[in-house]
């Protein structure tokens, strides 16, 4: 008797992530946002969620992969971390997946470091390998753009 | 003058936290007896000070003895023995002390405010739900039974024994006093027994008209309005878009409601500020007394309301100025005799409304800050160079005392350990989106001025465009705005080492490209240069914004913890199409472009705040044109809002004219027909009106055009010609007419009699 777990996935070109289902608040689709002046590539801008403002990660700047091509807009996964609520821009939604834990394997050594720091394991599916991230590590504290000035 | 302790209320419970019946019953009753108690407890403190000042107050004493007794009376019901026989022993002294039987002196003062702090330790520990707390009060016990103990002697001494008798039956029989006296006491004795009977009902009576709502509740509340505002902002955009008559009449009259309802719940919230106040007599006594000197507090504004989040997070700063006013401010009564002061120090806490803001002032009459000392100490612990401190103006010398490694323990006017760094107040301050600026003049005192906005939670903002984007900047920061037009624009600003500048009335105001600060996009050709002039730390500067639309009320929210670090932005709003805007923290953005550095040590002295060194007597006037060519000045701090409107607006009720504005009903002044008795003439173009407000009262004074803003010495030179001016004075080489709000506010709005006049 082996233990499941409920995986929501993602595709950003072809690679396949995955989320604890229970993280999600939920999947929209391309948001109107603002900008942050300053802040890192990975925050793409700020969304209205309701009268909430959230924030929306490129997970692809994030993984330092090409950004997505133009005429194509990202789809918002919305999870809520114990920050607070991060959406996630990614290519396309997949399916809510019932993993075996058999399946899970600690992430590889041979893993880039940008992938390590959040992905937590690897789940072997049929056809693909899915990364399995860590909801509370994907949006790292931004460094201060102003280092300079916060010295001394 | 009781104001928050006198309202009597009554508790509401929060509808949505299920208690079981009978925990509820018990815990409502302690609840009560909590909220009463503490209530009641700071006006004891109050009290004590007062009486100590007039021992005889009858009046006084016998508040302070019903109200130990109350709480003494209600210990019995609620099985708390220790409190009981604490504050048994209080009441015993108590009565002697209000039949006269003994006097007051420091000694008894300092004593029975022991027993008021060991009844506040029980009652805190009672509210963490601790019980009692297991401290031994037989030191106070002993030392209240040592009070006026020269008299009498062997009857005092008896007394210690009284309270453990006295448990079980309910005390006020045992605590009658030497029977040598009058036999009178007996009387109030047995009248004070029926205080906690009585109590309830007359609880009730005041509390008819008002009730206690759990602040969670109200928070709640506050934040639904907030999101109300915004929806309503939503709605209103679509509502200048449609053509549907009837969704535009119902856009604006729920426009209408939601602007009151706002106001309405931010009223709940407002509390005087006089509840923190009313704290201060104590805090001063104390301190005082520790540092060996004379204090005589006096408050102005104590009714001045502010938001409650605003009141709680100024308590402590506060007391840290208070301190350091007391402690490093007011001579020793030696020292002020010998520079022929009273030896009493002054030291008044003033507050007041300004421009949507609140003022708070600390000032003392005592020795000021010697500038040479903390030039010589900020030098000395490497905050400053010789080279710059010797530079500095002794204004700017004063705000080193704000700086983080200033500390107050080796400072200035030796006396150390109980006064807090200056940079807690003006961190604490700059949380809150206020200001702190420090005034002082050597040997006649200082004065410390916090500004502070109204509330935290909706605030009004000026929305500026700059690379496309929209931001937000706190009206709290800003000073002015400046627009130069056509060929003027480019040749406004003036670059030194690459540096851009403009030349504001003869000083030198820096500026900022917005976008560049930003790393946005530059706009397009255009010959029109906005410039908002912003205030930040202690000096200004400008930044240079593409565009600015209008002013709007947005609902500060925070920043995810990933942008947390972004100190430029404050946080974020929804704007009326839903979009969302950052909110720009004008000091973030003043460190991040180097107009001041991150630890706060000030720059080169610049002309600009040379020029107004001794700041103190001048105000801020607004210069305005009435008729063709006269020159009207008011104080800028009468002026609410200077506001355009279209002639049509403008409808006629009662006999004059008024325009219908926020929600209300603003009567208009024709400044031209009232001041040099000319039939205004009316045009197509916008009126430009400046909206005075006193209280809730507002009338609208309708100019010809707003000239300046300036900063003056307010000095009156030649009477008045008008029944509308107060004289006229000289304004940058000029000659301008000085406006006598009140008196037009008397005539036009004759509700404001019945307000107390506020001096300009």
């Amino acid at each position: 008797m082996s233990r499941t777990r409920q995986i929501c996935s993602f595709v950003l070109g072809d690679l396949v992530f995955g989320v604890e289902v229970m993280k999600v608040q939920e999947v929209l689709r391309s948001q109107a946002m603002t900008r942050v002046p300053l802040a890192s590539n990975m925050v793409r801008g700020l969304i209205n969620l309701r009268g909430k403002i959230v924030t929306a990660v490129d997970v692809r700047a994030r993984f330092g992969l090409q950004p997505l091509a133009a005429d194509r807009e990202p789809m918002n996964v919305v999870l809520s971390t114990g920050d607070g609520v991060v959406s996630l821009l990614v290519d396309e939604i997949g399916d809510v997946l019932t993993l075996d834990e058999s399946d899970f394997e600690r992430p590889p050594a041979t893993l880039p470091p940008v992938f390590r720091d959040v992905v937590v394991g690897v789940y072997k599916l049929e056809r693909s390998l899915l990364l399995m991230l860590d909801v509370e590590r994907i949006v790292t504290p931004e460094r201060s753009p102003s280092a300079v000035g916060t010295a001394a | 003058m009781g104001c928050g302790a006198g309202r009597r209320l009554l508790h509401w419970r929060d509808p949505t936290q299920p208690l079981s019946p009978m925990a509820s019953e018990d815990d409502e009753i302690m609840r009560e007896f909590l909220l009463e108690s503490r209530d009641n407890l700071s006006q004891l403190d109050r009290d004590f000070v007062a009486l100590e000042q007039n021992p005889r107050d009858h009046t006084v004493l016998s508040r302070i003895f019903r109200c130990i007794h109350t709480i003494k009376g209600t210990c019995g019901f609620l099985n708390l023995p220790a409190l009981e026989r604490l504050t048994h022993s209080g009441e015993s002294q108590l009565s002697r002390l209000r039949d006269g039987e003994i006097l007051l002196d420091a000694h008894a003062t300092s004593t029975l405010l022991a027993m008021v702090d060991g009844v506040r330790r029980v009652l805190d520990s009672l509210e963490r739900g601790a019980g009692e707390g297991n401290e031994d009060f037989s030191p106070i016990i002993a030392e209240l039974a040592k009070i006026g103990q020269t008299e009498g002697s062997s009857k005092a001494a008896s007394l210690p024994a009284a309270p453990a008798s006295s448990v079980a039956s309910q005390g006020p029989r045992s605590q009658r006093p030497p029977a040598s006296l009058r036999p009178v006491p007996a009387e109030p004795a047995k009248a004070a027994a029926e205080t906690p009977v009585e109590a309830a009902p007359r609880a009730l009576n005041v509390g008819d008209t008002t009730v206690r709502v759990d602040v969670a509740l109200l928070d709640r509340i506050m934040n639904l309005v907030g999101e109300l505002v915004l929806a309503r902002n939503q709605i209103l955009k679509f509502g200048t878009k449609s053509l549907d008559a009837g969704l535009v009449a119902a856009s604006q009259r729920l426009n209408l409601l939601t602007t009151e309802l706002q106001a309405g719940v931010m009223k709940t919230r407002m509390q005087p500020i006089g509840n923190v106040w009313n704290r201060f007599p104590r805090v001063v006594r104390d301190v005082a007394s520790v540092c060996g000197k004379k204090v005589n507090l006096e408050v102005e504004g104590a009714d001045t309301e502010l938001d409650r989040s605003v009141i709680e997070a100024i308590w402590e700063p506060l007391i840290h100025a208070v301190r350091n006013a007391i402690d490093h401010g007011i001579e020793t009564p030696e020292r002020r005799r010998l520079a022929g002061k009273s030896p009493t120090g002054r030291l008044l806490l003033r507050a007041y409304h300004e421009g949507g803001q609140v003022n708070i002032e600390v000032s003392d009459d005592g020795a000021g800050i010697n500038t040479d000392k903390v030039r010589a100490r900020s030098v000395e612990r490497g905050l400053v160079s010789a080279e710059r401190a010797a530079r500095m103006n002794e204004r700017e010398v004063a705000h080193l005392i704000f700086l983080p490694g200033f500390s107050t323990a080796d400072s200035v006017t030796t006396m150390s350990g109980r006064g807090v760094g200056m940079d807690v107040v003006k961190t604490n301050i700059e949380e809150i989106g206020g200001t702190v600026d420090i005034a002082t003049r050597a040997g006649l005192g200082t004065t410390l001025k916090i500004k502070i906005p109204l509330t935290l939670a909706i605030i009004p903002a000026l929305i500026v465009t700059s690379g496309g984007e929209r931001f937000a900047i706190p009206q709290v920061n800003l000073l002015e705005l400046v627009r130069l037009e056509g060929a003027s624009s480019r040749r406004g600003i003036e670059t030194l080492h690459g540096a851009p500048l403009y030349r504001l009335r003869g000083n030198l105001l820096p500026l900022v490209f917005l976008n560049e600060a930003l790393e946005l996009p530059g706009p397009g050709k255009s010959d029109v240069v906005n410039i908002v002039v912003l205030q930040a730390d202690d000096r200004q500067f400008g930044i240079v914004v593409d565009g600015i639309s209008d002013t709007e009320e947005i609902v500060v929210k925070p920043l995810g913890k990933e942008l947390k670090a972004l100190n430029v932005f404050a946080g974020a709003t929804i704007m009326g199409d839903g979009g969302v805007a950052l909110i720009l923290d004008v000091l973030g953005l003043a460190q991040h472009t180097g107009m001041v550095s991150a630890t706060r040590e000030r720059a080169v002295v610049e002309p600009s705040t040379a020029a107004r060194d001794e700041s103190e007597a001048r105000e801020h006037l607004l210069v305005f044109r009435v008729g063709s060519a006269s020159r009207v000045a008011t104080p800028l701090s009468r002026v609410a809002r200077i506001e355009e409107i279209a002639p049509e607006r403008i409808e006629r009720a009662g006999g004059r004219d008024v325009v219908q504005y926020r929600g209300t009903i603003l009567p208009l002044v024709w400044l031209e027909q009232e001041h040099l008795g000319e039939a205004p003439l009316m045009s197509a173009e916008p009126l430009v009106v400046i909206v005075c407000s006193e209280g809730e009262r507002s009338v609208g004074l309708v100019v010809e055009e707003i000239l300046d803003v300036v900063e003056e010495v307010v000095s009156v030179e030649s009477p008045a010609s008008s029944r509308s001016t107060l004289g006229l004075l000289s304004v940058q080489g000029r000659v301008t007419e000085l406006l006598d709000v009140p008196a037009l506010f008397r005539r036009h709005e004759p509700g404001f009699l019945a307000r107390k006049e506020v001096a300009a």
